[in-house]
């Protein structure tokens, strides 16, 4: 049986999801046996221009990604959004607050023309997307087992449910009793409530649920004190594609 | 070679992407540049007009790799800007958080991103066939770090307990102290790297530059120092546009920096030759071992200094540790109260130092940002680097040359995304 061919890519990011499969560390040498990666420029000299499999990072932010990004989807079988930036369009959607002259003025000044940007938005709002890692870094166990399920062409479990069910598994003291704001009630799990169990509230990095109660949300985000605004600010963080969801 | 052209595309095994363009004719140099065409992302504009207490969640976001830097050097801003002083504990747990994202920056750069170098393969898993207890050396010591990350940190990418003010959570003194023995236990580990890379024959060239560095008088200057320049004495982080001016360049979407010549470094070696009398003993002997001499003017000994500094933060890591678990952890609560003011985070990253500058209104909302990011600080002076090198490498065949160029690039560990946090775009049609 041929190997299949599996390539990386990034878009505008900070590149930590990648750095995250660099994490797997052991297992990614068990892994490599089972493909064989074929571009993973942050790793590797070699590259290929065919794949079977693409992971993408990022966000796309220029014109010119654009273009690229659709190559990339017609080479590959499947391609696979990585991380907040890609599925949800992460932080780099915060400067889509202001006109993008306005980014380009408050950045470079007199200098702004040079300048190409475009509103960031995740990659499957140019192309179809077969499966997402969610997150702000992913989870690399996650990691593990969408890849793994996608290998043996079985469709990965992803969870339908919030960060809370993961956070009370846990036994953690709801954040909001402390008198703290959370995204959990809304945002899908698969981070094993990372950061309510260390303390801080949930920053919905992993997009929301699909059929969130945000009303309910907000009334209890404003019961600790936040107005309206504040609280599709919170929302907007990293899933700040649309602000239109939230209202 | 009197005449050849390089256009190296996405140089690879480094953070982000840049391009090399070198044209050589009758032996001179007609053009070399270091082309930057890594996406502009604006953090600048990002965080106006969020609560200071949102920023780091944002500012964090610049590096993958330095994540916790970014994530320190933002919150020592705002703290600057509120006036607020953290405790010496909460002092202890970020040096401690620091030196772990040093190990495993530094061991993800030497083993897995610049050592398939010098074994002529394009990757560590080029490396796996001949020398797999390398590799799973170097994976073991970087799990290790990032373990260490985790327990003080609550992840090794994008921080979750370091906070303005103090830690969201401790870790458990258990842990610490089942962690020191770890660091103990991996000590023969540590003499079996400093042993492989003391192996390795770093190419011989040199060329003396302004080094820039944060300094202390009583530590090697990590977290917090005044900045100093080899050239010409120290600067407060306070004043750091006094001492740091950037510029753009056409080739290039980062920016580029100089202080008081046309270029300067940043990084492991800078910080090596300004702060040596302050490395830890081992350090200092593992140095001498590795024939890294005080000071040092070969940009490809950048590398090894990195291992020098790798065994300079483990020894300081069971230091740290020894510290804090005599005074016992104790939970603390931070009361911040937010006020108008200017506030500048000045901390080294793994490849040199990183200033972060936030101004806050009086309720606490961000107004300014401006961060500057050591690989941008690192371009200027990369390119005089290859302007010195390229002639008096032409007599070696194209590969080697090739070779040459990419590992002297290599060795400065550039971090390309976190450089063009915004950038001047331009393609470079070849």
């Amino acid at each position: 049986m041929t190997k299949p061919r599996v390539a990386f890519f990034s878009f505008s990011s900070c590149e930590g999801c990648q750095l995250v499969v660099l994490t797997i560390e052991e297992q990614l040498l068990e892994l490599v046996k089972l493909i064989d990666i074929v571009s993973f420029r942050e790793a590797m000299s070699e590259k290929s221009d065919e794949y079977d499999i693409a992971f993408v990072e990022g966000s796309i932010t220029r014109t010119s990604e654009i273009e690229r990004l659709k190559t990339i989807r017609e080479t590959a079988k499947t391609v696979i959004a990585l991380g907040a930036c890609a599925t949800i369009g992460g932080i780099n959607c915060l400067k889509n607050q202001f006109e993008m002259n306005k980014v380009k003025d408050i950045v470079y000044g007199e200098m702004a023309d040079n300048y190409d940007t475009i509103p960031a938005r995740p990659i499957e709002a140019v192309i179809k997307v077969d499966y997402r890692i969610q997150g702000c870094p992913i989870d690399k166990d996650e990691f593990i087992e969408v890849t793994k399920a996608i290998l043996i062409g079985k469709k990965p479990r992803i969870p339908d449910y919030p960060v809370c069910v993961e956070c009370q598994m846990k036994e953690n003291v709801c954040l909001f009793e402390k008198g703290m704001v959370c995204l959990g009630p809304v945002t899908r799990a698969g981070c094993k409530a990372i950061c309510p169990t260390y303390n801080d509230g949930c920053v919905g990095c992993r997009g929301l649920i699909d059929d969130p109660n945000l009303s309910s949300h907000k009334n209890l985000l404003s019961e600790h004190g936040l107005t309206v605004d504040e609280a599709i600010s919170q929302y907007m963080m990293f899933g700040g594609n649309s602000k239109e969801k939230y209202k | 070679m009197h005449d050849f052209h390089v256009g190296i595309e996405h140089i690879t095994r480094v953070e982000g992407h840049g391009n090399i363009i070198i044209d050589v004719k009758e032996g001179k140099i007609r053009e070399l540049r270091m082309d930057i065409v890594e996406s502009p992302r604006f953090f600048e504009a990002m965080a106006l007009g969020r609560s200071y207490k949102e920023v780091a969640h944002i500012t964090s976001r610049i590096c993958g790799i330095c994540a916790v830097t970014h994530t320190t050097t933002s919150i020592k801003a705002i703290e600057s800007a509120l006036g607020f002083e953290p405790s010496i504990q909460t002092i202890k747990l970020r040096k401690l958080l620091l030196n772990a994202e040093f190990i495993q920056s530094h061991i993800l750069h030497v083993y897995f991103l610049t050592a398939p170098d010098f074994f002529r393969v394009s990757s560590v898993f080029g490396m796996v066939k001949d020398n797999k207890e390398t590799v799973l050396r170097g994976m073991r010591l970087k799990s290790l770090a990032n373990e260490l990350c985790a327990l003080v940190g609550g992840r090794h990418i994008h921080p979750i307990t370091l906070k303005i003010g103090c830690f969201s959570k401790n870790p458990e003194q258990k842990d610490l102290i089942a962690f020191k023995e770890k660091i103990i236990k991996a000590r023969p580990e540590i003499e079996k790297t400093v042993e492989f890379f003391r192996n390795l024959k770093t190419p011989e060239f040199e060329r003396e530059t302004e080094y820039v560095s944060l300094t202390c008088p009583d530590e090697y200057a990590l977290y917090d120092g005044n900045i100093k320049s080899s050239d010409n004495g120290e600067t407060k982080p306070a004043d750091y546009l006094d001492k740091v001016k950037e510029f753009m360049v056409r080739h290039a979407t980062a920016k580029h920096a100089k202080a008081n010549r046309d270029s300067y470094m940043v990084g492991a070696l800078a910080r090596f030759n300004n702060n040596y009398e302050h490395l830890h003993p081992r350090a200092k002997e593992v140095a001498e071992e590795m024939g890294l001499k005080h000071p040092c003017y070969n940009p490809y000994m950048n590398n090894i200094a990195q291992v020098v500094e790798t065994v300079h933060c483990f020894e300081d890591s069971i230091s740290l540790i020894d510290d804090l678990l005599s005074n016992g952890l104790q939970d603390e609560k931070a009361e911040l109260t937010p006020k108008a003011g200017r506030g500048v985070g000045a901390t080294e990253a793994p490849r040199g130092t990183l200033y972060h500058e936030h101004k806050l209104d009086e309720n606490g909302k961000i107004t300014y940002g401006n961060y500057v990011i050591p690989t941008g600080q690192n371009l200027a002076n990369i390119e005089n680097d290859l302007k010195s090198l390229v002639p008096k490498i032409l007599n070696k065949q194209k590969d080697d040359i090739i070779l040459d160029i990419e590992m002297l690039v290599r060795a400065y560990d550039p971090c390309i995304s976190c450089a063009t946090h915004l950038m001047k775009v331009e393609f470079v049609n070849e």
